[in-house]
């Protein structure tokens, strides 16, 4: 019996820090992170109504019938209400990923805009490195064998191809504001992941494999970018920032880069 | 085809109850008559469907990995020739295994223990040839690791050998336990699932055949 | 060979090694099981409170960390390969030794052939080897600390190539993951063969009446939680070898050309995928969760029932639910990966089929809510722990609605919103329907009953404590908080949750703490708990119409002949308000 009350109470509270957002997720800054929310909201308003009166249902039967040494009705249940409860949960929870498919689209189904910039990302243990192609646009030509860390090196690019000569290298992501990006997500050893919150966007980093993913920041800032798959015991340390600058400052700060190469 | 209703008839409804139910030595839990019969069968189908589950992860990691090479830089093993004689004593062994079966339906004890020894022999013999097929691969420098291609056939060769040994021990039981005498109709029960198995194992070879030569 | 009637099932053994070792009894050889089960989720929790320590103390200077591991704990501190390697035990051994071995080979192997009317299972010999073979897979797990570089670090779900390359990736990736790799593989072997015996014995050994429409609930969710993991873990069976293969012998089905590892160019492995890994692990993976958490529904259907004086509400849904569950849990593996990389089309299909299964779990829910509309609950303690379980199912799982769409799983996906949507369902509902299971069945099992007051402290401080433990685990999932993290003082925008943490702390150690009450409760009330009567809670399943602890062959030689339904509770008419189901076919007048 007493379980009802503490059932009711527990409901109240964790509803209470969700409408307040107490904990809640960084403001977006893109308008993929703006429709996210939306979606996010939508599913929190259909499963917060069944949570609290699923909650208050089981609360409500164990006092309204708590044994008072009657007989208990005798009932195999309700065949039109069955269909009825099953056919709502079905459309509704149906709707709810049908509603979102735009926004996975939009990430996935859709190939980043032709005129993106293009940035690689290098994922090891227990750090991203970024690198840009320079004004020719081409990334010049890497090997495992040149692989130098200790000087700044970690993808391992090849002196012979004049195509890098232009290539920027930076430990963490530079970007203009309000400009398409597509990351060419690499990794050289296990499986990583690049997630900003801001951005309501992650992706797993797969060795052998090469992913894009395209987006655009509309918010200048500093964003941290933590590792997002579990990659060894360095995982908790990897980390780096997204700083989103304005376009000029994106051009000066490239221009710096590669002067002081 | 004559052959295949008999044979799906005795295994399901098994033979006719024995008159004297505890001659030539019980001690299984089995009696080799109704519910435990039957039983013995659902567990053998339900296991049949593991070892399915088994090998068709097994294809469906090789088929992953055949389309994620292209399809002229997959290199195709040279499969050791000896495994078309495998593959006929294997199918060899089976038939003897029906024959001996009806053998004992039709009450001819010397005759069951002559076939089914023999199809246990070929059974072992299908091992052995397995092993020198992989030491044919050897000889060609094909190891475990030197290409995909090897690779999965070793593992699918293994797994498919390490379940025919598994199907040789059960044959070498009823064999000992024919040569004692010990194989009332109690045992019955015992013979049909073993020899289904060894159907099975069969039709799993000829499936794995299929696919090295197709696809491997 | 001996005598056939020294083997048959109508004569009990003797000696202590074959009564109680290596028992042929499946009534010996589910309380084995359990017992298993209990040490397991003991050193599973202890590792969780290393771990919780851990997080909100990762610089805390522990001198006997020091002497547990001299080498990962040098100086009393854990590092970080230290923590991850607890958190991969953990989840390892809570959800095989645990989730997959109490309700199904625990209860499901003590009460299966009871509940149907069945003198022992369809096949007692592999039953024994069921379980010696699983407790030879919790040695060579356990085993794993104990070897150079100590346990693995790869998680439970241990993707390669972290888990595929061998110690350059990490400490414990040596021997410490081959261990795991081949106590996983026995354990693939010990459950293919508890299902075997569990499917044949529900479809062959049922007694005379008892159709399956008949059957109790628990015998439905036992049997395709048997079907779930005989398809499942062959899966898991073959992606062990071929992982094990990779690490040993230069095989490359999962690590793919070009890695880098720690300085060293791996020249001899090539072409794999890690994402095939993803895939058949997962593929077993999934139901895996619903095998850890079907029993529990089906105990709780039968308690909610009985204890509450009513039939379950629609039977048959909840029947079609049980196999919707099962069968559209083989088809939702992908939801695990919407971030891996993998085609994102089939993610939206496999979005599609998981907010399918959505379905028939609240079903479930709805026919939970309506077996106690109208009824007249009694609250006895394994009443609350079945009520507990609706609670925390509801919970746990209405945060999975969020998680089944990749759109939002973007955001969501490794982070601790994850860790409390499966513990709240795994961690916690399923662990409640094994307490429900326990404080039901006890009586039956070891002719005792279990003090009721220790009972109820134990229910409503584990209830409040892990609401406290993993409901914040949400909020700070909304924040962004990286699941796996041994420390996070690396991430600025996790410094206003700490506290968050801390609070989570203490409720695990509080929770953690209660858990003695039942572990005192279970051992003294099997000792010198107050006898147990055949039937103690009017109940109208099989178990209860024979003595409490049941003979060596359950029915003493007589078949049982079953007249009615599992739960004919409250009929009209009759005079007692339940009909066991063996009562004869006409309403009874009187006994009992």
């Amino acid at each position: 019996m007493l379980l009802a009350p503490i059932v009711w109470i527990l409901t109240v509270v964790i509803c209470y820090f969700f409408v307040a957002k107490t904990w809640w997720f960084p403001p977006p800054i893109n308008a993929h992170g703006v429709a996210y929310d939306a979606q996010f909201m939508r599913t929190l308003v259909v499963v917060g109504i069944i949570f609290f009166l699923a909650q208050f249902a089981l609360g409500y039967v164990i006092v309204r019938f708590r044994n008072d040494g009657g007989r208990a009705s005798h009932s195999h249940g309700n065949n039109r209400l069955e269909t009825l409860w099953t056919s709502a949960t079905a459309i509704l929870f149906l709707g709810l990923v049908l509603m979102g498919t735009k926004i996975w689209a939009a990430v996935h189904f859709d190939e980043a805009p032709p005129d993106a910039i293009p940035i690689e990302v290098m994922a090891k243990q227990f750090a991203f490195n970024f690198r840009y192609p320079g004004a020719d646009g081409k990334f010049g030509h890497t090997e495992l064998r040149l692989i130098n860390d200790a000087n700044g090196d970690p993808f391992g690019m090849d002196p012979k191809d004049p195509a890098g000569k232009d290539d920027i290298i930076s430990a963490s992501l530079k970007i203009p504001v309000g400009k398409s990006i597509k990351l060419i997500l690499h990794s050289r050893d296990v499986i990583h992941n690049f997630f900003v919150p801001e951005l309501r966007m992650k992706q797993d980093i797969v060795p052998g494999m090469e992913i894009p993913l395209h987006f655009q920041a509309d918010k200048i800032g500093v964003y941290e970018v933590p590792c997002s798959e579990l990659c060894g015991l360095g995982h908790f340390q990897m980390h780096t920032t997204m700083q989103v600058m304005s376009a000029a400052d994106f051009e000066q700060w490239k221009a710096t880069q590669l002067a002081t190469r | 085809m004559a052959m295949a209703s008999s044979l799906t008839h005795d295994i399901i409804h098994g033979p006719p109850p024995p008159i004297d139910p505890g001659w030539g030595g019980g001690g299984d839990d089995s009696e080799g008559r109704g519910a435990d019969r039957r039983a013995t069968f659902t567990g053998l189908f339900v296991g049949l469907a593991a070892c399915v589950m088994v090998f068709a992860a097994l294809t469906s990691a090789f088929v992953v990995r055949r389309g994620l090479t292209d399809m002229n830089e997959w290199v195709s093993i040279r499969k050791p020739s000896i495994l078309f004689w495998n593959t006929g004593i294997l199918l060899l062994s089976s038939i003897l295994l029906d024959l001996s079966r009806r053998a004992l339906k039709a009450g001819q004890r010397s005759r069951f223990n002559l076939w089914w020894s023999a199809a246990t022999a070929l059974g072992v013999l299908f091992l052995a040839g397995q092993a020198y097929a992989w030491y044919q691969m050897r000889q060609t420098g094909l190891f475990i690791s030197t290409t995909p291609a090897a690779s999965f056939f070793y593992v699918f060769t293994a797994a498919h050998a390490a379940h025919v040994l598994g199907g040789v021990a059960a044959l070498i039981y009823v064999d000992i336990q024919a040569l004692r005498l010990r194989l009332g109709p109690a045992k019955r029960t015992w013979i049909d699932v073993t020899a289904v198995f060894w159907h099975f194992l069969d039709g799993l070879w000829l499936y794995l055949m299929v696919l090295f030569y197709v696809w491997g | 060979m001996a005598s056939p009637s020294t083997h048959t099932a109508h004569h009990a053994p003797e000696g202590f090694i074959r009564k109680w070792v290596f028992s042929l009894d499946h009534k010996v050889i589910g309380i084995q099981y359990y017992f298993l089960g209990l040490f397991s989720v003991f050193l599973g929790m202890s590792l969780s409170l290393l771990m919780r320590f851990h997080m909100v103390n990762p610089n805390a200077v522990v001198k006997w960390f020091a002497v547990l591991w001299p080498a990962a704990a040098a100086g009393g501190i854990m590092t970080p390969e230290l923590y991850l390697s607890l958190m991969t035990m953990h989840g390892t051994i809570m959800v095989f030794f645990v989730l997959t071995t109490v309700p199904q080979s625990g209860f499901g192997n003590y009460f299966l052939p009871i509940q149907i009317g069945a003198e022992d299972m369809a096949f007692p010999v592999l039953n024994m080897m069921s379980f010696w073979t699983t407790f030879l897979a919790l040695v060579v797990m356990v085993a794993a600390f104990f070897v150079e570089g100590g346990a693995p670090l790869a998680g439970w779900t241990a993707y390669p190539p972290l888990s595929g390359a061998g110690p350059l990736t990490g400490p414990g990736e040596g021997m410490g993951q081959n261990l795991w790799l081949l106590s996983i593989a026995i354990f693939c072997g010990a459950s293919l063969m508890g299902a075997i015996n569990f499917i044949a014995t529900t479809v062959d050994l049922r007694c005379k009446g008892m159709t399956l429409m008949r059957m109790p609930l628990t015998c439905w969710t036992w049997l395709v939680t048997a079907i779930l993991g005989l398809l499942g873990f062959a899966v898991l069976l073959a992606a062990g070898v071929l992982l094990l293969l990779d690490r040993t012998v230069g095989t490359s089905f999962f690590l793919p050309t070009g890695l880098y590892i720690n300085d060293h160019i791996i020249a001899n492995h090539k072409g794999g995928s890690p994402l095939l890994w993803q895939h058949l692990f997962w593929f077993f993976g999934h139901p895996e969760v619903y095998i850890a958490i079907l029993p529990g529904m089906g105990v709780t259907s039968q308690l909610l029932s009985t204890f509450s004086r009513k039939p379950v509400f629609g039977y048959k849904a909840m029947v079609y639910a049980i196999l919707s569950i099962g069968f559209l849990g083989f088809l939702v593996w992908g939801h695990h990966m919407f971030m891996s990389g993998m085609n994102p089309y089939s993610a939206m299909a496999f979005s599609v089929l998981t907010m399918c299964i959505g379905v028939p779990s609240a079903i479930k829910t709805f026919n939970w809510i309506g077996t106690l509309w109208g009824g007249k609950i009694h609250f006895d303690t394994a009443m609350l722990f079945a009520l507990g379980f609706v609670s925390l199912f509801v919970t746990g799982g209405v945060s999975g609605i969020f998680l089944g769409q990749p759109a939002l799983d973007l955001y969501f996906h490794d982070t601790y919103f994850v860790v409390g949507h499966f513990h709240m369902i795994m961690g916690v509902a399923a662990i409640f329907g094994m307490f429900a299971g326990t404080f039901y069945w006890f009586p039956k099992m070891f002719g005792k009953m279990l003090n009721e007051t220790m009972g109820k402290i134990h229910f409503y401080c584990t209830f409040v404590g892990v609401y406290c433990i993993f409901t914040p685990m949400h909020y700070v999932g909304l924040v962004g908080n990286p699941r796996r993290y041994s420390d996070f003082s690396n991430v600025t925008y996790l410094k206003p949750v700490m506290p968050l943490h801390e609070f989570m702390t203490y409720a695990a150690f509080f929770t953690a703490t209660v858990q003695l009450i039942f572990l005192i409760n279970l051992f003294w009330s099997m000792w010198k708990g107050p006898k147990a009567p055949a039937n103690p809670w009017n109940s109208t399943t099989l178990e209860w119409t024979i003595p409490s602890p049941p003979p060596f062959d359950n029915f003493a030689g007589v078949h049982p002949v079953v007249y009615h339904g599992a739960y004919e509770y409250s009929v009209p008419g009759a005079s007692a308000d339940f009909i066991m189901q063996t009562d004869p076919p006409n309403v009874p007048a009187s006994g009992h």
